[in-house]
């Protein structure tokens, strides 16, 4: 039994440190995410050249052939940072190819993925937001080997910027996995301003867009894979939450030492310093049951899914906590815009319903309890 | 990181689950010489006092060994290893640590042996949470200290053979930590009284103890003179990281669904309600996250470094589920909760009002208040200024 880092990992998330202490300091954060498209081709290059876009990507297919605790590890540190840049949906894709690909998609694939030529993302909710097979409506009428594809993907990461979409639709037979590319045939990718502006969204509309039979993935089971995806999703995005809620715990902690009011550090009081103490247990039970959950993906396939449930639940209740105490506890100059403690109340607003919030994955929880005890 | 157990613990986790189906077959606990046959069965085994030196008696069981031991009684739902619970948990670890030779041959057999209860001398009347500002007084006369003075919330004092006692030996100190004795008391010694105390759910757990000119002999004393405090803390901090709990927790976590189940409000199955779903959910996440923590604690312990403050994070844990399980059997329940006893009829069955749901004070309070381990954390791990 080992719940801890590797000598390795330790290695990955100090040089990922580095990185954002030299090339993704606040200041360039904010000037990427004040950019028209939120994205930086320099940043992003530079990740390639770390081999981050490909960390999941087998060595064979030119990634650095890495598990998802690794990723957890690297997304944690990013998310410290609030490093503006698709990782998280570019590496939802590039393991969705891995998956559910087969060996000439992911030749085909791949390679581009890992050194960043491409950028990838996911297309797999609708509006309504219902997360599993029950709410992919978007049709897929047989055509050839293939399928015409029309309707519309909502709350796609980075959809503005990716050129590689994974996308479920519903096919006569249940539902698909496929992939288009932001300039196929039919295919209308719109980006909108989100409140946080790091993290970018936006719609993918596909208007008789033809995929190929190629481009088919998961030929086997479309709603497994699905249900699979967003569990890793949720996975994803709390293993960035338990890193931005790290630093803005670090940075409201700071200011309580830094602050003084009534003649001593207001970090003395216990109305300071108490929710300081139950958010460090916040943060501590987060970061356990997300790399729980990651190491469950490839190790305990059978527990994903409530481990990602419980997760990105208590995350999530933590974060928004965190959030408004942070803002709260450095008093009106935490809501002035040059302060770095908004932008993670902002985060906290955008991680908490993605991929499922709180109450969603609780009642998944719930439900395991129940069947769990077998009783009336 | 790997949650996968090796081969050796694998085998021990095997022994341990062996041993478990032979005592505690279905009847098993019927016969009424079981406790007895169970106490001296572990006993053998030296699962008794199992992290302590093989020297003293104990079983010199490595912290993954205790972990996957402890887990599996709690499982089975076993005995306890042992009945000196106190002894077990901090005296007979800080007699290991602090006792004289004489000490640790008269006292710590007796421990493994669940031959009396011990009880411990730390709060008073004016110092709880404070509890470095006590003031029960110990006074050298020639080969005794005389004790006098009062404690208060001193569990199992009525059933107690000896106390574990802090008294102030030096009043002349600047800093208070100092000047602080630990004696080791015999509770029938002339001028010892406990006077129990009701608490609310009915019991009286614990008592008040007052001292009247006991006299302890010198050799009774552990540790230094004045060097009281640091041998408590080094006792407190005994404590490991809360494994133990999970399984017994998660049993009663499945116990509180099953209510939920077989109980109707409203007309229908109080499982059906969200609010109730979403509690029960988040405190089966808050199990897990504890186990999880307790695991990535006890790598850290593995590895050689040593733990700061980190078990008051699933000591808090502890405290909120303490107090929202038992809220969540009456709220399961309703009205029908507050009948006392098994044969009011409202709700048909069996309902007793769950022990958590008053007596969590001794799970939430005892060892430290919430408040007191928000302070740890925020002091001693998050470098904040002291209050």
């Amino acid at each position: 039994m080992n719940f801890g880092l590797t000598e390795e990992q330790q290695i990955l998330a100090n040089v990922a440190k580095r990185f954002l202490d030299e090339k993704a300091t606040m200041p360039k954060v904010r000037d990427v995410m004040e950019s028209p498209t939120g994205f930086d081709s320099d940043l992003w290059s530079a990740m390639a050249e770390l081999g981050w876009l490909g960390l999941t990507i087998g060595e064979d297919y030119g990634g650095a052939g890495l598990g998802w605790v690794d990723l957890a590890v690297l997304l944690e540190t990013t998310g410290r940072g609030l490093l503006p840049s698709p990782l998280v949906s570019h590496s939802l894709c590039a393991t969705a190819i891995s998956e559910f690909g087969s060996d000439e998609q992911k030749r085909r694939l791949l390679p581009s993925l890992a050194d960043g030529s491409s950028i990838g993302t996911v297309a797999l909710v609708e509006d309504g937001e219902v997360l599993g097979p029950a709410g992919v409506e978007l049709t897929g009428i047989p055509d050839g080997e293939g399928f015409r594809l029309s309707g519309k993907k909502a709350f796609v990461q980075d959809a503005g910027v990716a050129t590689v979409f994974v996308i479920a639709f519903r096919a006569p037979d249940g539902v698909r996995l496929g992939i288009v590319t932001a300039e196929g045939e039919g295919v209308k990718p719109h980006a909108y301003q989100t409140m946080d502006e790091t993290k970018r969204m936006g719609d993918l509309v596909l208007d008789n867009a033809p995929i190929a039979g190629t481009d088919i993935l998961a030929a086997e089971d479309g709603s497994t894979a699905l249900n699979r995806l967003l569990d890793l999703g949720a996975v994803a995005v709390t293993a960035e939450m338990v890193g931005a809620m790290d630093r803005a715990h670090e940075i409201t902690t700071q200011y309580a030492k830094d602050r003084t009011q009534f003649g001593a550090l207001i970090g003395k009081y216990q109305g300071v310093k108490h929710p300081l103490a139950e958010i460090y247990v916040d943060i501590e039970t987060s970061r356990s049951l997300v790399y729980y959950a990651a190491w469950c993906v490839t190790e305990r396939p059978e527990e994903l899914s409530v481990a990602a449930a419980r997760a990105k639940a208590y995350a999530g209740d933590a974060f928004k906590r965190l959030g408004v105490d942070g803002v709260q506890l450095h008093g009106a100059i935490g809501f002035t815009a040059e302060y770095d403690i908004q932008l993670y109340l902002k985060r906290s607003k955008w991680a908490f319903p993605a991929f499922g919030d709180p109450d969603y994955h609780y009642e998944r929880v719930a439900a395991e309890l129940v069947t769990a005890g077998g009783g009336s | 990181m790997d949650f996968t157990l090796t081969k050796e613990e694998e085998e021990f986790r095997t022994e341990v689950r062996d041993f478990i189906s032979q005592h505690l077959a279905p009847g098993a606990r019927k016969d009424p010489t079981f406790l007895a046959n169970w106490l001296k069965a572990v006993r053998e085994k030296r699962w008794v006092g199992f992290s302590w030196p093989e020297e003293y008696g104990g079983g010199g069981g490595g912290l993954m060994e205790q972990v996957i031991l402890k887990e599996e009684m709690s499982k089975a739902g076993a005995p306890p290893l042992g009945l000196c619970m106190m002894g077990l948990q901090w005296v007979g670890p800080a007699i290991i640590q602090y006792g004289t030779e004489e000490q640790k041959a008269k006292f710590l057999p007796e421990i493994l042996d669940s031959k009396y209860q011990w009880c411990t001398g730390y709060s008073e009347p004016a110092v709880g949470s404070d509890l470095a500002s006590l003031q029960c007084k110990g006074v050298r006369d020639g080969d005794d200290y005389v004790v006098n003075g009062q404690k208060i919330w001193t569990s199992l004092a009525a059933w107690s053979k000896w106390i574990i006692l802090l008294v102030r030996t030096d009043f002349e100190v600047e800093d208070k930590h100092e000047g602080i004795t630990c004696l080791l008391v015999e509770m029938d010694s002339p001028g010892v009284e406990v006077r129990p105390i009701k608490n609310m759910s009915g019991s009286s757990h614990f008592a008040e103890v007052f001292f009247d000119n006991v006299r302890v002999p010198v050799k009774n004393r552990l540790g230094d003179e004045g060097k009281g405090w640091g041998v408590t803390i080094s006792a407190l901090a005994n404590e490991r990281s809360g494994i133990s709990e999970i399984a017994g927790l998660s049993r009663d976590l499945q116990e509180l669904v099953e209510l939920a189940q077989n109980t109707k409000r409203n007309g229908r199955p109080v499982i059906e309600q969200a609010a109730i779903r979403r509690r029960l959910a988040r405190v089966g996440t808050i199990i897990e996250g504890m186990r999880l923590n307790g695991q990535r604690y006890l790598t850290k312990q593995l590895r050689g470094d040593p733990l700061s403050s980190e078990t008051s994070v699933n000591k808090l844990h502890r405290a909120f589920l303490a107090i929202e399980m038992g809220d969540l059997a009456l709220d399961i329940k309703g009205s029908a909760s507050q009948y006392v006893g098994s044969s009011n009829g409202a709700g048909g069955d069996e309902f007793k009002v769950p022990s958590g749901a008053l007596d969590w004070p001794n799970v939430v309070i005892g060892g430290g208040t919430p408040n007191i381990q928000k302070n740890i954390i925020a002091e001693r791990i998050l470098g904040l200024p002291k209050d």
